[in-house]
């Protein structure tokens, strides 16, 4: 009940904040934080709760900005219309890599996820329809009643899409489902051996995960006015999705969110203040302390600090 | 008796080594049975094959006359086939409690709640009350051998095969899960006991079985398969 109402004061305070005289850039660099926030959460339903290191992140999330230009230059879809394509697209593309993969273990299954990168960058850079290498210039279509341009429309879309996707982490993680995906990462053997369908579990976290990347890229094209393949399939979103996660703490649904927050917070500030380079560099240092210094993520620490607290 | 479980010529290779050759069994209902057999023998094979763990190349497995050699390992747990792990397997981010949520929950499909309870009573039965909240990776050796025979009870099973409970067990602990084991045999559970400990299984087996290389050398009585001199040669050599 607690959830519910934190996340209807969220969904308000989003709302009401893009109606709000705030400075413009706020929302740019907002909407970026929160597309990591999606990320890292949907990225922690098989990564942190399965065990499954996916590296595949921008191939879903691409699918899911690819599938929105498809609709919008063809048939010139509205943004709901975008993202439900998103999430459809990204949840096939989560179900198919899914039976392909998830027999391997580990390292093998993380390679091949790689892979995927690969080759729909590959593919999108020779469709021609949707821009090809070169990408593709979007005209934004007049923005809805009463927000007054389209990135704070688009603010809002992403911070409830954030809640969303918390939800369903959140449902994912306390519910039977859940406990038998720890069982897994564990041990899968003996998950089968208590009856756990691991194969069916796997391919579920998976499916949603995709899902939850491919919506979170639908409205990319509509942010920048303009999809390529280079920046759209960039490596970045992976380290943002997996670095979200480990940097906050995968064993809970708010590590992510935390993580992701943090993370893409001080991105934008030394994007700004420094330089976009140096970003980069910050998020492996910060990486490299959390995987040796604290491998459980802001939430193991706080758990050490307070350790009678969950 | 009407039989439980049939083996029926089952192979298995790991390339060009045959782990498995034509074994074949017969396993009666609330039947105790011994597997015995020297390190390599394939006994854990023939038990990752009847489980579902590994699949059999040919032959046959038939469980309460249906045949489940090619069902995935947890429906076969689902069909009341369960296990214990030679080298204990516990869910080791979870709590005692909620290692054996999974099999309740997965196999039985009870809320949480009804699970919760009645995982207490198993653990009440196995002696492990104390450490229902500790969390499973921090029990000692005996206590995971506990949790992995109290995690294939919560699924209800009809066949349960334990795969060397005792090792590296006291004394004084091999008698506590031996009696363990007679309980559940009691309670109407058929049970595999697969162990290197010989006064254990010579003590629980109504029969036995010897594996060497792949292949069944023996079967008969405990006194009759001390006396066997196939068995004898198997493990102190020719």
């Amino acid at each position: 009940m607690r959830f519910w109402i934190c996340a209807a004061v969220l969904a308000a305070a989003s709302f009401g904040l893009a109606l709000s005289p705030v400075n413009e850039y706020f929302f740019y660099a907002a909407y970026v934080v929160l597309t990591f926030v999606v990320l890292a959460t949907a990225w922690n339903i098989l990564g942190g709760y399965a065990g499954y290191v996916n590296f595949g992140t921008p191939a879903f999330f691409g699918i899911g900005a690819y599938a929105a230009t498809l609709l919008f230059k063809s048939l010139g879809a509205p943004l709901a219309v975008q993202i439900a394509a998103g999430a459809l697209m990204g949840g096939l593309l989560g179900f198919g890599v899914g039976m392909l993969t998830l027999r391997l273990r580990g390292i093998f299954f993380a390679i091949a996820t790689v892979a995927v990168v690969f080759i729909m960058e590959t593919l999108m850079i020779n469709w021609r329809y949707v821009g090809g290498a070169t990408g593709l210039q979007l005209l934004r279509p007049e923005v809805i009643a009463p927000f007054e341009n389209y990135i704070r429309m688009l603010f809002v879309v992403m911070a409830w899409m954030g809640i969303a996707g918390v939800a369903i982490a959140r449902y994912v993680q306390d519910s039977w489902i859940g406990r038998g995906l720890r069982a897994l990462r564990d041990s899968e053997e003996a998950a089968e051996a208590c009856g756990v369908p691991t194969l069916k579990l796997k391919l579920f976290a998976c499916t949603v995960m995709g899902g939850l990347m491919g919506a979170a890229g639908a409205p990319m094209p509509m942010y920048l006015s303009f999809i390529e393949p280079a920046s759209t399939f960039n490596l970045n979103y992976t380290i943002g999705a997996l670095g979200g996660a480990i940097i906050g703490g995968m064993s809970h649904w708010l590590g992510p969110i935390i993580g992701a927050l943090l993370l893409g917070s001080l991105q934008q500030i030394v994007t700004v203040t420094i330089s976009g380079e140096v970003n980069v560099l910050i998020v492996g240092v910060l990486l490299v302390l959390f995987v040796v210094l604290a491998p459980e993520g802001i939430l193991g620490l706080l758990k050490k600090i307070m350790p009678r607290s969950r | 008796m009407s039989s439980l479980l049939q083996v029926k010529k089952v192979s298995k290779h790991f390339g060009g080594f045959t782990a498995l050759s034509e074994v074949s069994l017969d396993i009666a209902q609330g039947e105790r049975f011994g597997l015995i057999g020297p390190n390599g023998s394939g006994k854990t094979t023939l038990i990752n094959c009847i489980s579902g763990t590994l699949r059999n190349e040919t032959g046959s497995i038939v469980f309460e006359g249906r045949e489940v050699s090619r069902l995935p390992a947890y429906q076969r747990t689902r069909l009341g086939i369960a296990r214990s792990f030679q080298v204990p397997r516990p869910f080791a981010s979870m709590s005692v409690l909620d290692n054996l949520l999974v099999p309740y929950e997965y196999v039985e499909h009870l809320k949480e709640a009804d699970a919760g309870k009645q995982a207490m009573d198993i653990l009440q039965r196995i002696g492990l009350a104390a450490k229902a909240h500790a969390q499973s990776n921090q029990l000692s050796q005996v206590e995971l051998r506990k949790l992995e025979l109290a995690r294939a009870m919560a699924a209800r099973p009809r066949l349960l095969i334990s795969d060397e409970a005792m090792a590296g067990l006291s004394g004084a602990e091999v008698d506590e899960v031996l009696k363990i084991l007679f309980d559940l045999n009691a309670s109407g559970i058929t049970v595999i006991m697969i162990e290197h400990i010989m006064q254990a299984v010579m003590r629980f087996s109504q029969r036995v079985v010897c594996l060497d290389a792949g292949k069944i050398i023996c079967e008969g009585t405990p006194a009759e398969i001390v006396k066997n001199a196939d068995v004898q040669r198997a493990y102190l050599g020719a």
